[in-house]
C-alpha cells in the first residue's frame, strides 16, 4: 500500500499540478471503495487542461504554518508570485509603509517598501511610486551572497534566512533597487519568540543581518494578501499568481497577462536584466492629483518629497 | 664571511640590542592610539553598527576604505620586491626587507578592516561551512588567505641567510638570550653551504615568481568584488587595472616614506644614497602620471554624455559642496606634486620626496574613499530619507580611532619586527656583485668609511 502510494504521489508531482488548481477542483471531490478498502480518488485539472484522477491521500492541503529552515526555501508548490503596482492610483496614503511595518515589527525609520514621488520628464505629472522588493528573476543579491543566506524560490520569492545571514551587507549593495535594510541596532523585540522565527514572516528581526520585504509568503499560505496590498485604501497593490493568472487586491480580481499587456505594464529598470516580479502599470489618469499625497505629511518630509521632483515648497 | 658582511653585522646587528628609551616612549604612544582604537572596538560590538557612520546605503565606508588601502600596499610590496628580487636588480636589495615587512605587516592588519564590517561576527565560520563558489567575497577571501601564506612565507625565507649570520656569530654579539634562541631555531640550520644557499636561493626565486601574479590577481579580485555590482560608478571594466596601478603607486610611495625613516635612524647613508631616492621618486613619477591618466580617462568619459545616475555621481565628485574639494586635493597629491617633484630640479631634494610621498598616501587613500562612499550614496533609486545620516556618510569617532589603530599597529609590529632581524638582508647584500651601478654608492666605498666600526 505505501509502494503505491508513493508511486502516486511521484506521477502527481509529474504532472506539475499546481495546490492552487486542486484547491480549486477540490469540490469535485468523488469517492469510491477500492477492493475492500477505501481508497478515496480525487478528479483534478492539469494545467495544460487534461482531468485526471489521483488518490486522495497525495493531496496534501497546503501548510498553513509558515515554514522554517531549510522547509523556507522551497516555494509553495505550482505558484509563482507576482505583484502589480497600479501608480494612476497610488495616493502616498502611507497605508502600505504602516501596515508593513506593524505585520514586520519594524522601526520607524525601517522601510520594506517605500514610496518615492517621481516625475519623469519636465511636461510629466509628479507620481507616487510604493517600491517594495521586485523579487528578482535574476536577483544580484543571491548571487554575491557568500554563505546562501539569501535565496530565490521556485514560488519567484526571494527570502533572507536571518539565521545564516553572516551581515557583510554585499547584498545590500548589490541590490541596484536599494530594497535591503540592515538591523543596524539590537532591540529587545529581537530576542522575544526566538522560536516562531520563520525566514517567511523575518519576525523576530535579528542584529547585524539583513532584512528586506519578505512577499509575505506566510500570509499567502492563508489565502491573505500581503500587509501592504491588504491596507492599501486606493486598491493600487495587486497581488497574485502567474500561473493562475489571476490578481487580486483586496477589491476586484484581474488577469495578470491581460492587465499587462493592455495597460502597458513594466518593471522597473528592466534593462538592469534583473527581470522584477514586481510590475507597474503607468500613472496615466491618475484618480487624485499628485498634491492629496502631501496633505498629511510634517513639513520636513513634504519639502523634501518636493524637492525631489525639482519643486518649491 | 667575507669583510663586508663582517662590517654591515657589526654595524646593523646594534639595532637589535636591548631598546632605547625612545623607542620604548615611542611604543607607549602607539600603544596607547591602539588601546583607543580597542575601546571604539569594544563599543561597536556592545552597541552594534549604529555607533559607526554607516547606514542602509553607505553599508561600508572608513573600514573598507582602509582595507583597500592596506592592501593595496601590501599586494604592490609583493610586486616591487618580487621584481627587485626576481630582476636580480642589485640597487634595490638593501630596500628588500624594508618592503617585505611592510607587505606583510598590511595583509596582517588589513583583513581585519572587512571583518569590521560584519554584522555577525560570531557567525564568521559560516564563509566556510556555507560557502557559495558564485560571491566575490568568497574569492576573495581566498585570495587574501593564500596571499598571507604566501608574504609570511616568502618573507621568513629572506630571513634565514640573516638568522644564520647572527646565530653563527651570536657569541660577538650583545644578543639576550630569547635572542640567541630565536636565532638558532629560525635560522633552521643554515650554515651558507653551497647547497644550502643554491637551494634556498631558488625557493626564493620560485617564491618571488609566484607572489606577483598572486597579488596581481588578489587585488583585481577586490576591485571585482565593486566592479561586479549593478551600481553606477563601480560597473566599470577599468576597476581591476585602476586598483593595481594606485596599489603600486602606493607601494612607491610607503618605500620613499620607510627610506627617508630608516636612512635617519638606522645611520644608512652610504646604504640608501640620493640614487636610491631619485629611483623610487621616478617610479612615484611614473605611476602618477599612470595613475593620472587613469582618472583623468575614467572622469572624462562618465563626464561627456548624460546618463542621469552618472551625470549625479560626476556632479557630486566635481561640486565644491560636495566632494569637490576632496577630489581636488585627491588629484593635487596623487597627479601633480609626484609629478613637480621630479620635474622641477630644485625640488629633488630628500625632503621634498619624503613630503611628496606622504602625500601620496594620503592622497591614494582619499581616492579609495571617493570610489567607496560618493559611489554608496548615489544609488538608482534616489535615497528616500529625510535623515542626514542616511543620505550622507560620516565616519564616527569609533571609525577614525579604529583606523588610526590599525596605523599604530602597524608600526608597533614593525619596530617590534626590526628588534628581531636587521633592517637590511646583510647576507644577500654580500652575495650581489654589481654594486657599481650607482654612481658614489659601492661596496669599496663603504668599507672605506673609517666610521665604521
Amino acid at each position: 500500500m505505501g509502494e503505491i502510494n508513493k508511486k502516486d504521489r511521484r506521477n502527481f508531482i509529474k504532472t506539475g499540478l499546481g495546490l492552487g488548481v486542486a484547491s480549486l477542483v477540490g469540490s469535485q471531490l468523488t469517492s469510491f471503495a477500492v477492493d475492500n478498502e477505501k481508497k478515496e480518488t480525487v478528479k483534478v485539472l492539469t494545467p495544460d487542461g487534461k482531468l485526471v484522477e489521483v488518490d486522495k491521500k497525495a493531496i496534501s492541503e497546503p501548510a498553513t504554518l509558515p515554514a522554517k529552515g531549510k522547509e523556507a526555501r522551497k516555494g509553495l508548490p505550482g505558484r509563482k508570485f507576482v505583484m502589480v503596482i497600479d501608480l494612476s492610483k497610488c495616493a502616498n496614503a502611507r497605508k502600505c509603509v504602516e501596515a508593513c511595518q506593524r505585520g514586520h515589527d519594524l522601526m520607524p525609520n525601517q522601510e520594506f517598501i517605500q514610496v518615492s514621488l517621481k516625475k519623469d520628464n519636465e511636461y510629466g505629472e509628479p507620481y507616487w511610486s510604493p517600491k517594495p522588493c521586485f523579487h528578482c528573476g535574476n536577483p544580484p543579491c543571491v548571487k554575491v551572497c557568500p554563505v546562501g543566506a539569501t535565496f530565490k524560490r521556485t514560488d519567484g520569492i526571494v527570502l533572507v534566512d536571518a539565521d545564516q545571514c553572516i551581515g557583510c551587507k554585499f547584498c545590500v549593495s548589490a541590490c541596484p533597487y536599494s530594497a535591503r535594510i540592515f538591523n543596524w541596532k539590537d532591540r529587545e523585540e529581537y530576542h522575544e519568540n526566538r522560536d516562531s522565527y520563520s525566514p517567511e514572516t523575518s519576525v523576530p528581526g535579528q542584529v547585524g543581518t539583513v532584512s528586506k520585504c519578505d512577499f509575505c509568503p506566510d500570509r499567502a499560505r492563508e489565502g491573505k494578501l500581503p500587509y501592504c496590498a491588504e491596507s492599501c485604501p486606493m486598491g493600487a497593490i495587486y497581488f497574485g499568481d502567474v500561473n493562475e493568472d489571476a490578481i487580486f487586491n483586496g477589491q476586484e480580481t484581474l488577469r495578470f497577462k491581460e492587465t499587462i499587456a493592455n495597460r502597458a505594464g513594466y518593471q522597473e529598470m528592466s534593462h538592469l536584466g534583473t527581470d522584477p516580479s514586481v510590475y507597474y502599470l503607468p500613472p496615466a489618469n491618475k484618480s487624485h492629483p499628485y498634491k492629496r499625497g502631501l496633505k498629511d505629511l510634517d513639513e520636513g518630509l513634504k519639502d523634501w518629497y518636493l524637492d525631489q521632483i525639482n519643486e518649491q515648497p | 664571511m667575507s669583510d663586508t658582511t663582517q662590517t654591515l653585522l657589526n654595524k646593523y646587528t646594534r639595532f637589535l640590542e636591548k631598546p632605547n628609551r625612545s623607542w620604548y616612549i615611542l611604543m607607549g604612544v602607539l600603544g596607547l592610539v591602539v588601546l583607543l582604537g580597542l575601546y571604539a572596538l569594544i563599543q561597536q560590538i556592545v552597541h552594534d553598527h549604529i555607533v559607526t557612520g554607516m547606514r542602509d546605503n553607505v553599508v561600508w565606508g572608513a573600514y573598507i576604505v582602509n582595507f583597500i588601502f592596506l592592501l593595496g600596499v601590501s599586494y604592490a610590496g609583493a610586486i616591487i620586491s618580487g621584481v627587485f628580487h626576481l630582476g636580480r636588480i642589485d640597487w634595490g636589495k638593501p630596500l628588500i626587507r624594508i618592503i617585505e615587512i611592510i607587505t606583510f605587516i598590511t595583509i596582517l592588519i588589513g583583513p581585519v578592516y572587512i571583518l569590521l564590517c560584519i554584522g555577525r561576527l560570531d557567525r564568521l565560520h559560516y564563509l566556510f561551512i556555507y560557502a557559495r563558489i558564485q560571491s566575490p567575497i568568497i574569492w576573495d577571501l581566498f585570495a587574501v588567505m593564500i596571499d598571507l601564506v604566501l608574504c609570511t612565507f616568502y618573507l621568513y625565507l629572506t630571513f634565514i641567510k640573516d638568522f644564520s649570520l647572527m646565530h653563527l656569530n651570536a657569541d660577538k654579539y650583545n644578543f639576550s638570550a630569547w635572542q640567541k634562541k630565536l636565532f638558532k631555531f629560525l635560522s633552521l640550520g643554515y650554515k651558507g653551504t653551497e647547497n644550502q644557499k643554491k637551494r634556498l636561493n631558488r625557493a626564493l626565486d620560485i617564491m618571488a615568481a609566484v607572489i606577483i601574479p598572486t597579488a596581481v590577481v588578489a587585488y583585481s579580485l577586490l576591485a571585482w568584488l565593486f566592479g561586479m555590482n549593478l551600481k553606477e560608478g563601480w560597473h566599470d571594466s577599468l576597476f581591476a587595472p585602476y586598483f593595481i596601478v594606485s596599489a603600486v603607486f602606493s607601494g612607491f610611495a610607503i618605500i620613499m616614506m620607510l627610506m627617508g625613516i630608516v636612512r635617519k635612524y638606522f645611520d644608512a647613508a652610504s646604504i640608501l644614497t640620493d640614487g636610491h631616492f631619485n629611483f623610487i621618486a621616478y617610479g612615484m613619477f611614473i605611476m602618477a602620471l599612470i595613475f593620472g591618466y587613469f582618472t583623468f580617462s575614467d572622469y572624462i568619459t562618465r563626464w561627456y554624455n548624460t546618463q542621469e545616475a552618472t551625470s549625479e555621481l560626476i556632479h557630486k565628485y566635481l561640486a565644491l559642496d560636495q566632494y569637490g574639494y576632496m577630489t581636488l586635493t585627491m588629484l593635487l597629491f596623487t597627479s601633480i606634486i609626484p609629478i613637480l617633484v621630479v620635474a622641477v630640479p630644485a625640488l629633488r631634494t630628500r625632503t621634498m620626496y619624503m613630503v611628496s610621498a606622504f602625500l601620496v598616501l594620503v592622497g591614494l587613500w582619499m581616492f579609495r574613499y571617493l570610489i567607496i562612499v560618493p559611489v554608496l550614496e548615489t544609488p538608482y533609486i534616489p535615497i528616500v530619507s529625510t535623515d542626514p545620516a542616511v543620505i550622507k556618510y560620516t565616519a564616527t569617532w569609533v571609525e577614525w580611532a579604529l583606523v588610526a589603530a590599525g596605523f599604530a599597529g602597524a608600526i608597533m609590529l614593525y619596530m617590534v619586527i626590526l628588534k628581531v632581524i636587521p633592517v637590511f638582508p646583510i647576507a644577500e647584500m654580500q652575495e650581489s656583485h654589481t654594486f657599481k651601478l650607482f654612481g658614489k654608492y659601492s661596496i669599496d666605498k663603504l668599507l672605506s668609511q673609517k666610521d665604521f666600526s
